[in-house]
């Protein structure tokens, strides 16, 4: 898992080059032969980058929705860059926060 | 600190103690200087004293708060009495006499003592010293124990009268009298300040219903006479009095806390001032919160940017988690900066937090910025704050919360009263308006950036633009144009040439007139006063892009004027726009919305009809691109159009009236007529290079004449051309226009009435050939049908 996230890092870097603004990098296409799961990648103006893997057991999450969900998840991302108490590049731990991703992955699940 | 309770004598005496200690009224915390007064009075052993404070966490916190005041008070008695100073001999010392204080305030005491029906120790000496309203006291006593609270606050305003203050004041008596005289001073000098630590009261008086009642009735007097507000009090709704009194607890307990410690009295009450129950912050509270953000930003209606809230709440030693709770709590329109109602409420919570409360998982109710929705989340402030109040191990009797909620619930509604919310409402509003509606936030901008109406009607373009393009194309759109929106009016009127340009290709003309429609519109309404030739470029563009199917009459002057000059633009050499469309409105509008849609409506169906249109209206192209030319991206735009669409262009031209673009012309500078003419013999080619020399030539305001009949005349397939050079020339122009706009204020002031003028003949302009549009656009989709139904035919 971990490797394949760097992987999918390095595929954005190299995204990175032709379109430095794609916030709709689906990078669908990460298929393990064993472990089905999908990884989308987003990338923001910021070159921040959010990974989501899902697994491909639950009937394959439709494009728009993965967009909504990464939408979702870079307005969250930017209420939390938006504390001033929040040092980029910490953990995020607001609760609010961490309320949004989970209320999505249920939605998802 | 451990929960206190008192017994009802304490908890009076105590409050008067506090108040007297209170003399800066804050109700949150004690100075320091009279707190150590005070327990110098009681005759104490200076390391008992020292140790007093420890105890009750005044070291820890630096300042008194109120239950830190009330724990001292009550180790005072416990030292007093001779039992070893220990945090649990608080509560474990039952029938503990009030601490002695050697003061004048014998007589004070000496009243409460009679006053106080349950200090049976102290009622039996004092029956000599009935206090004044002796009235009150049997009332108390008979009353319930609500009532024996009120009493009590009674008297004790009373007894304000007394210097309590002062040690020298009248000699004990006795130990009873001592310890009566203490709380009656207190209470006496406390009498206003009671009304503050009333409601703190009720907190500690936890334990006694009647107290907290009591408390409640005490707040809601502080000076009137203590008869008076003896029956005052009764009639103060116990739910608002609870409440007053809930945040005075908190307030005192954190005072108490922090009485040692070296933070300034600042501070001190910055977290003495924490939620009180249910998160309600008192009137004085709010007090210390707004003089707080005053420090840091003067401005009561302005921002306190993040950086220096961080700062400032960081003092405050809270874990840099739970101020980024607090902050992502209280930055209600996550902008990252702080209004002084969300100042409010994070100070708020970090009082509380400071005295132990648990953070909330959501804003309380009565921390919510008032300005949007208060009636949001009734329920959210009082539940959670109930719970971490429960939560909390803090001073606060957990008994507190059970009646606060009850009061918070009514408080709130008290609180969002406030005037201060009340002006917040505006400034959230509108901060909430932003993130909602982002063609909001044009608005503003214009308003600030007078100096240009191209910036001004960037933001609104370029927010319209967006919205639109998104619609249509997706982002694509947005990218190219609010880049350009952003630096300048220019800008903008590329944008919206682009977005038009865009639409066009999308072969979505509507989208594009509707895109451009919407920047001209904004730009109008909002800075077209300010620059004329900036907001009238700025209309044009939006003029050029053709309207979608829903007419949109005269959604703007800008787009009127904006169509005109684009026809004016086409149709003209590089006519020099005039700012204002100087074309007097005899002029049958009728033809100039023709001219004006021409060069920016897209109508590929018309393109030979504009062809012709554009030969026999040569005078009034010229005029357009007068009346482009002040509109810089109106030229831009046309030239962008005129490049898909030359035919349109023309055909519009053709329709519009020459006097639209002579209006607009007029308003432009002479120079841009030269560029129209240049325009002319490129009329089909953008020659956008000849444009840029058009625009070169810098329309001053004396300049701006009304081309009229010139700019009219010309044939419409300049235009276009005459645009794109016109909105060259408007762009290069424009560093020119400050120069002339510090030069000749009214020349501006005359030309932006001008503009105005032609903005709206050109609106109606507008609205006309949006309507030709459509109609045109209807043939065409009926011509396609037919042609399509022709088609299988052809091939038999």
């Amino acid at each position: 898992m971990v490797h394949t996230s760097l992987d999918v890092v390095d595929e954005k870097i190299s995204t990175m080059g032709k379109a430095l603004v794609d916030q709709r990098e689906l990078y669908l296409g990460l298929l393990y032969p064993t472990e089905d799961y999908k990884v989308y990648g987003y990338v923001t103006n910021s070159k921040v980058k959010f990974v989501m893997v899902v697994d491909s057991s639950n009937t394959a999450l439709r494009d728009n929705e993965i967009r909504s969900m990464f939408r979702k998840l870079h307005n969250s991302y930017t209420d939390v860059m938006c504390n001033p108490f929040y040092n980029p590049g910490d953990r995020i731990q607001s609760r609010a926060f961490d309320s949004m991703v989970t209320s999505m992955m249920i939605q998802v699940c | 600190m451990e929960g206190l309770t008192l017994s009802d004598a304490e908890q009076k005496y105590y409050s008067d103690l506090f108040s007297y200690c209170d003399i800066e009224s804050t109700k949150k915390v004690v100075v320091n200087g009279r707190v150590l007064e005070l327990f110098r009075a009681a005759q104490l052993p200076n390391d008992v004293v020292l140790q007093i404070m420890e105890l009750c966490g005044a070291t820890r916190l630096g300042y008194f708060g109120r239950s830190q005041f009330y724990i001292a008070l009550k180790l005072v008695a416990v030292a007093q009495s001779g039992f070893p100073l220990r945090v649990e001999s608080i509560n474990t010392v039952k029938d503990l006499p009030l601490p002695r204080f050697v003061a004048s305030k014998n007589e004070q005491e000496a009243r409460h003592a009679t006053s106080y029906s349950s200090d049976s120790e102290n009622q039996g000496s004092y029956s000599g010293v009935i206090p004044p309203p002796p009235g009150r006291g049997q009332v108390k006593k008979g009353s319930v124990s609500h009532d024996t609270v009120q009493p009590r606050t009674s008297a004790d305003q009373q007894e304000p009268t007394s210097p309590v203050v002062s040690p020298q004041q009248s000699p004990p008596t006795s130990p009873h009298t001592w310890r009566k005289h203490n709380r009656h001073s207190s209470g006496g000098n406390n009498e206003r300040s009671l009304a503050g630590p009333g409601p703190f009261w009720s907190p500690f008086g936890e334990a006694q219903s009647g107290s907290s009642a009591g408390d409640a009735v005490w707040s809601g007097h502080s000076p009137p006479p203590p008869q008076e507000n003896w029956v005052s009090f009764a009639d103060t709704p116990p739910t608002s009095t609870l409440l007053t009194m809930h945040p005075a607890s908190v307030q005192d307990q954190t005072t108490v806390r922090t009485v040692a410690s070296a933070t300034t009295a600042n501070e001190i009450r910055r977290q003495s001032s924490s939620y009180d129950d249910p998160w309600k912050i008192t009137d004085e509270q709010r007090q210390y919160y707004v003089n707080q953000f005053k420090t840091i930003q003067p401005d009561l209606n302005g921002f306190i940017p993040g950086s220096a809230a961080k700062e400032f709440f960081t003092k405050s030693k809270l874990p840099i988690l739970e101020l980024s709770h607090i902050w992502e709590l209280s930055d209600f329109d996550k902008d990252g900066a702080l209004t002084l109602d969300e100042f409010c409420a994070a100070f708020h919570l970090v009082v509380a937090r400071k005295n132990g409360y648990d953070l909330p998982e959501k804003l309380p109710e009565s921390l919510m910025p008032k300005l949007i929705d208060l009636e949001d989340s009734a329920d959210v402030g009082d539940q959670p704050g109930e719970v971490g109040y429960s939560g909390s191990p803090a001073e606060a009797p957990p008994s507190k919360s059970p009646s606060m909620p009850s009061l918070n619930q009514t408080w709130p509604e008290l609180n969002q009263s406030s005037e201060q919310w009340e002006t917040f409402s505006e400034r959230s509003s509108s901060s909430q308006t932003l993130t909602q509606f982002d063609s909001n936030i044009a608005p503003a901008d214009p308003d600030t950036a007078i100096v240009h109406p191209v910036p001004i009607r960037m933001t609104p373009s370029k927010i319209h633009m967006q919205e639109m393009e998104l619609k249509r194309t997706g982002s694509d759109h947005t990218n190219p144009t609010s880049p350009l929106l952003v630096k300048s009016s220019d800008l903008s009127e590329e944008n919206k040439i682009n977005s038009s340009v865009k639409f066009a290709s999308g072969n979505t003309v509507a989208d594009g007139y509707s895109s451009s429609d919407s920047f001209t519109s904004d730009p109008e309404q909002i800075g077209s006063n300010v620059t004329r030739q900036r907001s009238h470029s700025g209309t044009s563009p939006d003029n050029t892009a053709p309207p979608p199917p829903p007419p949109r009459p005269q959604p703007s002057h800008s787009r009127s004027s904006s169509l005109d000059m684009n026809r004016s633009f086409t149709v003209t050499t590089g006519q020099q726009q005039a700012g204002v469309v100087a074309q007097p409105p005899a002029v049958p509008p009728r033809p100039q919305p023709s001219q004006a849609p021409g060069p920016t409506v897209h109508r590929p169906v018309d393109a030979d009809g504009l062809m012709t249109h554009t030969s026999t209206s040569p005078q009034q192209i010229p005029e357009q691109p007068n009346f482009a030319d002040f509109s810089q991206f109106e030229v831009f735009a046309a030239s962008n159009v005129n490049e898909e669409q030359d035919d349109e262009a023309e055909k519009h031209s053709e329709v519009l009236p020459v006097e639209k673009a002579s209006d607009p012309a007029s308003s432009l500078r002479v120079a841009k007529t030269d560029s129209k003419i240049e325009e002319k013999t490129a009329a089909s080619v953008p020659a956008n290079v000849s444009k840029g020399t058009t625009p070169l030539a810098p329309p001053p305001k004396p300049v701006r004449r009304r081309l009229k009949s010139e700019d009219e005349l010309r044939p419409d397939v300049d235009e276009h051309t005459q645009k794109t050079g016109v909105l060259a020339a408007v762009l290069a122009s424009q560093p020119s226009i400050p120069r002339s706009i510090g030069k000749d204020k009214k020349a501006i002031q005359a030309s932006i009435r001008r503009n105005k003028e032609t903005n709206t003949v050109l609106a109606r302009l507008n609205s006309e050939l949006q309507q030709q549009l459509k109609d045109v656009l209807e043939e065409r989709i009926s011509l396609e049908v037919q042609l399509e139904q022709l088609r299988p035919f052809s091939h038999l």
